[in-house]
């Protein structure tokens, strides 16, 4: 094992420029990838966090009682198809939580309460919403929603848009798996490439140690080891240049923008290491598998 | 004196068969197509006995570098089998190729060294493959080294050293493992005559340590002084397996040269009619 690091070693010692290529390739992919994987995950989280905030909203007759609200909480948990979650907020709650979002406009009702008792209907699903909607409140002949009970008022989805909510975070998601995808083709590509090459200029010296009666593993053992310690040079830097630039951009800007601050982001420290183990990893299968052309001599 | 030597030497196996040793090399029927489409050897039959020293001559393209690729097994044979002491090496496969190898000392006309590594790492990696002892190879390099009047640049890198000094190296490396073949393609072919003799030396003081050596060479100066075995080959065909032997079998005379110049069609080459006579001893029963 020993005889083999002292090759790779020399190895790179010895043909530092072509050593030095696939490194920085390596280095910069790797950057790319520990920047975009983040952007990556906080998009679809905050597109994740929009969709949880589809709801359908039940709201009551204003003259509803105590039976009626048991009733309808009951249709709703056991009767109705697509309900994830149920709330009740009534009149009060509701009007609490109102006066405390918008002071300016509640001041002026004097003490009355317009809102209603309200069933707070998560879907089990985003995208089941309309369903839901559908279920409670199916469509008639003449175009209006007849409602499934007679104490419930309407059947509203918070905003109208949920359609659009659905639909434009589906794409952003889509078009970011397809994104990342790309990239990470991209970098396969490029370290395979660049170590083809380093290899590609000692397929004479491969030729010779078969003729010398060299196994294929003798042979392998210090192009992979060169290919770990490339990847991982070139790794740990790409994690300092990304661990600098948290540091002095992105930490101080956290606390303005919530898409930095995104929960669904894995931690610093998760990525460093995914992004070091991949380095390594493509890197020494790249070298390993690349040397398989020149080894059938 | 060959012909009463090798009499004795038939007589002495005809009558202990058993004790013969197996010839080093044995060609026996071997034909190669490459899949250009281009002839490579066609029925080459020939055996070459240990302690020989064979010269494998004739033109470029004639088929002296397909034996020898078929030997290190860089190319397999389209047709018949090639025992190398006794074990037919188209059955080797895999991770015995590189064992196999390890049994051979191989020098090419280019020499083929590490480029980046010292005359002394060249000839050690030749040890290191084996897995020998540091020790052992410090021993064994240094050895090889002296015989072969290089101890003086053992830290010199190939590129600073001449095609001569080259050669000797890629000698050393192919001897330092002491193996029982030496094959040498060319060895001399980017030599001047001065050197050539040199690299000669050393191949005739390995082959008289025991080694079987086989040199495809087309340097008939060095065929025609060293009178050893010729085997000739013409066009993929053996014609010729002579103990003794010159560069070619008679030399041409004037009007034959005229002939040639003139661009007169040149004989087609005639299968040698006697394959060699030990080679029919080996396979009498």
């Amino acid at each position: 094992m020993g005889f083999f690091i002292k090759e790779a070693l020399r190895s790179v010692q010895r043909n530092s420029v072509p050593s030095f290529a696939a490194m920085a390739s390596i280095l910069v992919t790797v950057l790319v990838l520990g920047i975009f994987i983040p952007i990556t995950q906080a998009t679809t989280g905050a597109a994740n966090e929009v969709r949880d905030k589809v709801l359908v909203n039940v709201y009551l007759k204003s003259g509803s009682g105590q039976a009626d609200r048991e009733r309808v909480a009951a249709l709703l948990r056991e009767d109705t198809e697509y309900v994830g979650k149920v709330e009740f907020v009534s009149k009060e709650a509701a009007y609490r939580e109102q006066k405390k979002d918008y002071p300016e406009y509640y001041s002026e009702l004097l003490g009355s309460n317009p809102l209603p008792d309200t069933f707070r209907v998560t879907p089990d699903s985003p995208d089941n919403a309309l369903k839901l909607r559908d279920a409670l409140a199916p469509a008639t002949a003449s175009g209006q929603r007849a409602t499934v009970d007679p104490a419930i008022d309407t059947v509203k989805n918070r905003k109208d848009d949920t359609s659009n909510i659905l639909f434009i975070t589906r794409v952003v998601k889509y078009a970011m798996a397809l994104l990342a995808a790309l990239l990470v083709l991209a970098s396969v590509l490029l370290i395979s490439n660049t170590i083809r090459l380093s290899l590609f200029a000692r397929r004479r010296e491969v030729e010779v140690m078969k003729l010398v009666g060299a196994t294929d593993w003798f042979i392998r053992w210090p192009f992979v080891i060169e290919g770990v310690l490339l990847g991982a040079l070139g790794g740990v830097l790409a994690v300092l240049v990304l661990t600098v630039g948290k540091v002095a951009f992105v930490d101080p800007l956290v606390s303005d923008f919530a898409l930095l601050r995104a929960p669904e982001t894995m931690q610093f420290g998760v990525l460093a290491l995914v992004l070091l183990g991949a380095s390594v990893g493509v890197s020494a299968l790249g070298s390993g598998l690349s040397l398989r052309r020149f080894l059938k001599v | 004196m060959a012909i009463v030597e090798r009499h004795a030497q038939a007589r002495n196996r005809a009558a202990a068969p058993q004790d013969r040793a197996p010839a080093v090399v044995e060609f026996r029927g071997v034909s190669k197509q490459y899949d250009s489409g281009d002839r490579g050897l066609e029925q080459a039959s020939f055996a070459i006995e240990r302690g020989e020293f064979v010269f494998l001559v004739g033109q470029t393209g004639s088929g002296k570098s397909t034996i020898m690729r078929l030997l290190i097994k860089e190319h397999e044979p389209s047709a018949g089998t090639i025992k190398v002491a006794g074990r037919d090496i188209t059955a080797i496969t895999g991770k015995d190729v590189a064992h196999y190898r390890r049994n051979l000392g191989v020098v090419f006309q280019d020499f083929k060294l590490l480029p980046n590594r010292t005359v002394y790492d060249n000839v050690a990696y030749a040890l290191q493959v084996t897995g020998h002892k540091r020790k052992e190879i410090r021993a064994k390099v240094s050895d090889i080294l002296r015989l072969t009047g290089l101890s003086l640049k053992l830290h010199s890198y190939p590129d600073q050293l001449s095609g001569g000094e080259q050669q000797r190296v890629a000698v050393a490396r192919a001897f330092v493992n002491h193996p029982p073949l030496l094959l040498a393609d060319e060895p001399t072919g980017n030599l001047d005559p001065e050197t050539s003799i040199g690299i000669m030396q050393l191949l005739y003081r390995i082959n008289r340590t025991g080694t079987t050596v086989i040199v495809a060479t087309h340097d008939n100066a060095m065929v025609d002084r060293m009178r050893r075995r010729v085997i000739e080959v013409n066009q993929g065909v053996v014609i010729r397996d002579e103990h003794g032997g010159g560069y070619s079998q008679q030399d041409e005379n004037t009007s034959e040269f005229g002939l040639l110049m003139r661009g007169e069609p040149s004989p087609q080459p005639r299968r040698l009619s006697t394959p060699g006579d030990s080679f029919d001893d080996i396979f009498r029963d």
